[in-house]
């Protein structure tokens, strides 16, 4: 479904992406894995189309979506949801409108029908009631399933998530995994996580690649990654400090 | 030597770049103002957040000037007999230059800074990105309402400090000074004409147009965490401050 070809990004003079090349399988959990600061968000902002990349194409569908046009852009855009590291919900909204925000923009629903799918939504992820608190007042779990909620409001076909898990315990993370799989499997949507997160790779991944200086080093289903023989992936894996990667 | 004349060629470097942004953000902000949808709500809420909230300290400002303004105005006109010009000094100062950029200035610690604050803080929790990737253009849901309000309500609230300021100045005159009324009115009446409220007006919407795109500039290009929300505020008055009165010297020069 999506196609990654040859795509480069530096900054200054730091080589983020060195040619990066994956396929992303329609309805499938593709997790792409790599140590913190290797340009995995960068990597994702690319293909949602945040990041312009300095060469390279992003295939949806056989269509190139980096030379799009703006409003071509805006079109494609409306195909995918997005669950950032922090869920970045609206400060100055509730819960409710958090997720219907989507909606109210897109669609000539009426507030009565916004807020029937919005509790629909949340009820998904696990969330009764809360439709009237503020941001503010919710654990980072909570706000990461009504960022999960509001990413997919508008049912896209693909669902990227930044960092699902990261600041929340074991348990929360699991249940994060968990959300992931009923979700993707209920909507049979692509979905596209990033992680350093190797439990919540395991538990929802059908396909995992690993991102290491700039390049796709590894990839495979589960079973494929954990027997792969790469020193760096596997110091990785386990989470040694002796190995190929150092820690600086 | 050579350093300094870097260090200076990098200031203008800096300063151009930046001049060229928000030149490239008004063209957007421009252009999208006068695209569908056009969502009042969000225009009003900014309106209301620009003019009727910083109306108070409008108030408190333009009454304590043109108060100050009869109190020292009398000292120097006295001195030639001419007291019964204090309305008139009054009035003009209030409407072709006090009352636009006092007003300006409140607006851009009040109203700019809390501007670029909820724009960096957005910035840097992703917030932008994420009305981004709703196919949402950040521009015309955070930045049009922004600059709207801003042009609109300026000019409001500087008739409300000119009316304020020219009342301080007649309580002080009549009440204080002992002018007579009816001369401080007359005089006030035979003086101010009309074009000169027009410029201090005219000021006031460019005033607000350049708050308004400074704070926002600044609020879209905050980097890092809360230290770089706090830089993007400071940065949004320092730079509304001196817009203003630079502005106000060009306008001046223009319209004299």
């Amino acid at each position: 479904m999506i196609k990654i070809r040859d795509l480069k990004k530096s900054f200054k003079t730091k080589i983020v992406l060195d040619g990066v090349n994956l396929d992303i399988e329609k309805g499938k959990i593709t997790v792409i894995i790599g140590r913190s600061g290797e340009g995995k968000s960068v990597f994702i902002k690319h293909i949602i189309g945040l990041i312009k990349p300095d060469s390279g194409h992003i295939y949806l569908d056989d269509k190139d979506i980096v030379s799009l046009s703006e409003s071509e852009h805006s079109s494609i855009l409306k195909r995918f949801g997005m669950l950032f590291q922090g869920a970045a919900l609206f400060d100055s909204m509730t819960v409710a409108e958090n997720v219907g925000f989507p909606l109210r923009e897109h669609t000539g629903l009426s507030s009565k029908d916004i807020l029937t799918t919005v509790k629909e939504k949340l009820r998904r992820v696990g969330l009764v009631g809360i439709e009237d608190l503020m941001p503010a007042e919710l654990s980072g779990g909570m706000k990461k399933r009504v960022g999960l909620a509001r990413a997919i409001i508008m049912d896209p076909e693909v669902v990227i998530f930044d960092e699902p898990t990261t600041g929340l315990d074991p348990v929360m993370s699991a249940n994060i995994g968990e959300l992931m799989l009923d979700t993707q499997k209920a909507l049979k949507t692509t979905y596209i996580a990033i992680t350093h997160d190797i439990a919540l790779t395991f538990r929802v991944a059908d396909y995992v690649a690993m991102l290491h200086e700039g390049r796709i080093i590894a990839e495979g289903t589960v079973e494929e990654i954990k027997n792969n023989p790469n020193p760096i992936l596997q110091q990785f894996l386990t989470g040694s400090t002796k190995g190929p990667l150092q820690v600086t | 030597m050579k350093d300094f004349l870097e260090s200076l060629g990098k200031k203008v470097e800096d300063a151009l770049l930046t001049a060229g942004r928000i030149g490239i953000i008004f063209g957007q902000v421009c252009h999208l103002a006068f695209t569908p949808p056009f969502k009042l709500r969000n225009i009003f809420r900014q309106m209301e957040f620009v003019g009727v909230n910083s109306l108070f300290i409008v108030l408190l400002t333009g009454s304590f000037t043109g108060m100050v303004l009869a109190m020292q105005s009398y000292i120097a006109l006295n001195k030639f007999g001419a007291e019964s010009l204090v309305g008139t000094t009054v009035a003009l100062s209030m409407t072709r230059e006090l009352g636009p950029v006092l007003t300006g200035l409140m607006v851009t610690g009040r109203a700019g800074s809390a501007m670029a604050t909820e724009l960096g803080t957005m910035r840097v929790s992703e917030q932008i990105d994420a009305l981004y990737t709703m196919a949402i253009n950040p521009v015309k849901y955070l930045i049009v309402p922004r600059v709207i309000a801003g042009v609109l309500m300026l000019p409001i609230l500087v008739i409300v400090a000119d009316l304020v300021g020219i009342a301080g100045g007649y309580l002080i005159g009549v009440n204080m000074l002992d002018i007579n009324s009816g001369v401080y009115m007359a005089r006030t009446e035979e003086y101010l004409q009309m074009s000169d409220i027009f410029n201090g007006l005219i000021k006031a919407a460019v005033f607000g147009l350049l708050i308004s795109l400074s704070a926002c500039y600044q609020g879209f290009n905050a980097k890092g965490g809360a230290e770089g929300v706090g830089k993007c505020t400071t940065q949004a008055v320092v730079m509304g401050s001196v817009m203003v009165l630079i502005s106000d010297f060009l306008l001046t020069t223009f319209m004299f």
